[in-house]
């Protein structure tokens, strides 16, 4: 019988050179669930991600998806993991020298033997759900960011993928445009029987389409919990992250040397 | 003293490592591209695709480079010749300098300048917007899917270049020393077609430009895939791709006309 959670991630550290990114990471991942990861920019979100997905390799500890490691996984054995995965880039990595519908269809011709009539349909299916049908003959340099991203998912979900993996879809979108993907990972999620990993810091929309929600900070889990449990929440770091206060436990200001030291005050004023 | 002494080693040391383990990681990636070049073939519309953009969008510079060499060549050896009496052997000269050298030589200076920069960068910019991480994410080796065709497609570009090159460069010379300056065009022909001998020059020049082709497309594939994908990357890595092949065209030409044609 298949575990609850289809992805589970114990004690994983990961060091980059010797600077540690990520530190002790326990996350469980369960079927058919829309899972956000937040936190500030560098706190080892994306890293995770690829670790997810076998882009890197952790120092210690494990990945499991579908019961499998990924980290002691072959090239083959990776690959076809691949192919039960879809991952939106963060400004879409829509492959520029093809149109819409040659993006979408990639993977159609590459991993399977399928009739170039079928596959038409199946893009104009997939292009449809992300409402871009009409779309097919552009190429992605004439696509909004919005639409590029919405390519970008259809080319994702293209296989029917167990899991979905997206690296800060909210990105750099207008409010209209964040509205439209919001739903679209979450109604893709449940059409496709799919479990979602979103690596974001859009608080907003992420709170109202996620199931749980793990914070991070410096390459640590600091919160868990539902969106509910997460808005509740009055102290510390995730009150400040999730209403956006400058100051809190996070420090505004990088660490550094004194302002007045660094201006040179003292000697100027000697 | 003593510790810039050790700075200045050390400096040096580094250089020195960091040149080997590059040369390592290329010799790598080049080894990688061999093994994964059956996509290449089996599917061959992949590398005609790309000998469209890395051969026939290179012919226009090649074909007009082609024939102000030719020209020049013709005038330049015209001088020379008449000063012997032996005008009569201008095709001779222009077929030779072209056929053995100067066609695989300049028509790879041109393919690197026009090609090989255009596909770092595009390998590059591949890289720095995610392209290539998609790629592998949805289980499709680039290595075999973008850099492999592009390789094939370099390695079959440049000798067809590089005779093209040489047929217009001839065409050049014909036309300023048999049409503008009156040569006689049977002696022009006749001697050029005694002289020119297939396997000993033609041969040997066509070996000459799948040799540039290989070090080009090698060259500039390994460039695009390693440069860091910021905009100041691609930028460094298609100038470096530029000037490593230059270097290598001639520093191969050297060592080829060295075996092929000594003693003659």
């Amino acid at each position: 019988m298949p575990s609850e959670n289809l992805v589970e991630i114990q004690e994983l550290n990961f060091t980059y050179d010797v600077r540690p990114v990520l530190q002790g990471i326990n996350m469980h991942f369960p079927r058919g669930k829309v899972v956000a990861i937040m936190g500030l920019s560098g706190c080892g979100k994306t890293t995770l991600l690829r670790l997810i997905g076998g882009q890197l390799k952790p120092s210690s500890g494990q990945v499991q998806v579908a019961g499998q490691t990924i980290h002691t996984l072959d090239r083959e054995g990776l690959f076809r993991m691949r192919r039960r995965m879809g991952m939106l880039f963060q400004f879409g990595a829509l492959y520029t020298d093809m149109s819409v519908f040659d993006n979408v269809a990639f993977q159609m011709r590459e991993h399977t033997d399928l009739p170039e009539s079928l596959i038409r349909d199946l893009v104009l299916l997939k292009l449809e759900a992300v409402g871009l049908r009409g779309a097919h003959n552009l190429m992605p340099t004439e696509l909004s960011g919005g639409m590029a991203r919405r390519v970008a998912l259809a080319r994702a979900i293209a296989l029917d993928p167990m899991l979905m993996l997206y690296d800060e879809p909210f990105a750099g979108l207008d409010t209209i445009s964040l509205g439209v993907i919001g739903n679209l990972i979450r109604h893709l999620n449940d059409a496709l029987g799919a479990t979602s990993i979103v690596v974001t810091h859009d608080v907003q929309e992420s709170l109202k389409i996620v199931d749980y929600i793990y914070f991070m900070s410096e390459g640590r889990v600091i919160a868990e919990g539902t969106p509910d449990e997460l808005r509740a929440a009055d102290t510390g770091f995730v009150h400040q992250f999730v209403h956006g206060e400058i100051d809190g436990p996070m420090p505004f200001h990088y660490p550094g040397a004194g302002y007045a030291e660094d201006l040179a005050l003292d000697v100027a004023h000697a | 003293m003593l510790e810039r002494a050790i700075t200045g080693i050390r400096g040096t040391g580094h250089r020195v490592v960091n040149g080997v383990w590059r040369l390592g990681y290329a010799s790598r990636f080049f080894l990688a591209v061999l093994l994964h070049s059956s996509m290449s073939f089996r599917r061959f519309h992949l590398t005609i695709k790309e000998i469209y953009f890395s051969g026939v969008l290179s012919l226009i510079i090649i074909l007009v480079s082609g024939l102000f060499v030719g020209m020049v060549l013709g005038l330049q050896g015209y001088e020379t010749l008449q000063k012997y009496g032996s005008e009569s052997a201008l095709g001779t000269l222009v077929a030779l300098s072209l056929v053995r050298e100067l066609g695989p030589v300049l028509a790879a200076l041109l393919f690197a300048s026009r090609a090989g920069s255009a596909i770092t960068a595009e390998i590059g910019l591949m890289k720095a917007t995610e392209q290539i991480s998609a790629m592998e994410m949805m289980a499709v080796d680039p290595i075999a899917r973008v850099v492999a065709p592009r390789f094939w497609a370099g390695v079959i570009s440049m000798p067809l270049l590089a005779a093209m090159f040489s047929a217009t460069g001839v065409f050049g010379g014909y036309l300023i020393g048999v049409v503008l300056i009156g040569v006689d065009e049977g002696q022009f022909w006749s001697q050029m077609q005694a002289a020119v001998d297939f396997r000993q020059d033609v041969m040997n020049g066509v070996i000459k430009s799948c040799v540039f082709g290989v070090a080009i497309t090698a060259i500039a594939l390994f460039e695009g895939y390693d440069a860091p994908p910021t905009a100041e990357g691609v930028s460094h890595a298609t100038t470096r791709t530029v000037v490593t092949s230059a270097l290598a065209v001639l520093a191969l030409d050297f060592i080829l006309t060295a075996f092929m044609f000594r003693g003659l």
